[in-house]
């Protein structure tokens, strides 16, 4: 059975058809999710796309965790889910409380639309479970507000823990670290900058974000998750 | 009773703040040299309903705790009462 992803779209959200295309072409089972619904029974993998949620008003991601969705993504997540958060999704993911730290503004108040090399630096997530520690993608990336920060106390425990997902090979933005992506405590959360989906055909320039991808709809099995309840 | 309430939100030090720093060194273009410490921000002007001052101050730092400031990377000062415009002034005829 092809693993079932929701992709929560929010208000202002623009990238959700790309990843359900995505999905759907590797073999998964993709539908949206509107941020007004309060259950997301019947999924076993949940992406936040890119976009503007909300409008980005107030703070990336600021207003989204409002959303009726976000406390059935909560549950989900809690409950061991493989939940991703793309760009837009990863900064509603921070304010969200989900994952920690917070994108601020680029260095430089450079607005970044490019296709760049990330590393994976551990294979224990839901987006890089068996993927070789080093291996570097080409991605794109298109952000104003990618600059991923976080206390000193919280990088060491980052550091420490293994949930530095992705680095930049050549940091675009100025991010601590240069974090292009990191994952929660029990590693079945995981928010990144660049954008998978569109790394996902040869016309696109890369297949590159297939590899992450195909490892969320892995992560997804079926088998170990709440069956859709029946009305 | 309804108290006006100011907030205002800025990055933490330690923080970089690459439109304040923008905004500093575009002043001596403009003749003006001695500026330092620019840091950019928001401000937040709302009313609060309260029984009195005390109360009031509580709920707005709520609201600034709980929403309009990000503590990772920012914070915020509340001020209620006297010195704050009301609400609304200037959008009212």
């Amino acid at each position: 059975m092809a693993a079932r992803v929701g992709v929560v779209m929010f208000p202002g959200t623009n990238c959700e058809h790309d990843a359900v295309l995505a999905l759907r072409r590797l073999g998964a089972s993709s539908d949206l999710v509107w941020h007004g619904d309060t259950t997301v029974a019947g999924f076993d993998a949940l992406v936040l796309p890119g976009g503007f949620a909300h409008g980005d008003y107030l703070r990336p991601g600021a207003l989204a965790r409002f959303s009726p969705v976000m406390e059935a993504v909560g549950r989900f997540a809690a409950d061991g889910g493989p939940v991703i958060g793309i760009c837009n999704g990863f900064q509603v993911l921070t304010e969200a409380g989900l994952l920690p730290g917070a994108l601020q503004k680029n260095r430089g108040l450079r607005f970044v639309c490019a296709t760049v090399g990330v590393r994976v630096e551990t294979s224990d997530s839901v987006l890089t479970a068996g993927v070789p520690v080093g291996t570097e993608l080409s991605i794109p990336i298109n952000h104003f507000e990618g600059n991923y920060t976080c206390d000193a106390d919280t990088l060491a425990r980052l550091r420490g823990d293994d949930r530095v997902v992705l680095r930049y090979v050549d940091n675009p933005n100025g991010s601590v670290d240069g974090i292009a992506g990191v994952c929660n405590a029990a590693r079945n959360v995981v928010g990144l900058m660049p954008h998978p989906e569109r790394a996902s055909d040869p016309l696109l320039g890369s297949v590159d974000g297939t590899v992450l991808l195909r490892v969320l709809m892995a992560s997804a099995e079926p088998a170990l998750r709440a069956p859709a309840t029946v009305a | 009773m309804h108290y006006p309430v100011l907030v205002e939100v800025r990055l933490r030090d330690g923080i970089a703040d690459p439109q304040g720093a923008t905004i500093e060194r575009a002043l001596p273009a403009l003749g003006l040299d001695g500026v330092t410490g620019m840091r950019a921000g928001k401000s937040f002007r709302f009313d609060v309903a309260a029984d009195d001052e005390a109360s009031a101050l509580a709920r707005a730092t709520v609201v600034a705790d709980r929403l309009l400031a990000n503590p990772v990377i920012e914070e915020s000062s509340v001020t209620v009462g006297q010195g704050v415009s009301p609400a609304g002034a200037g959008s009212e005829a």
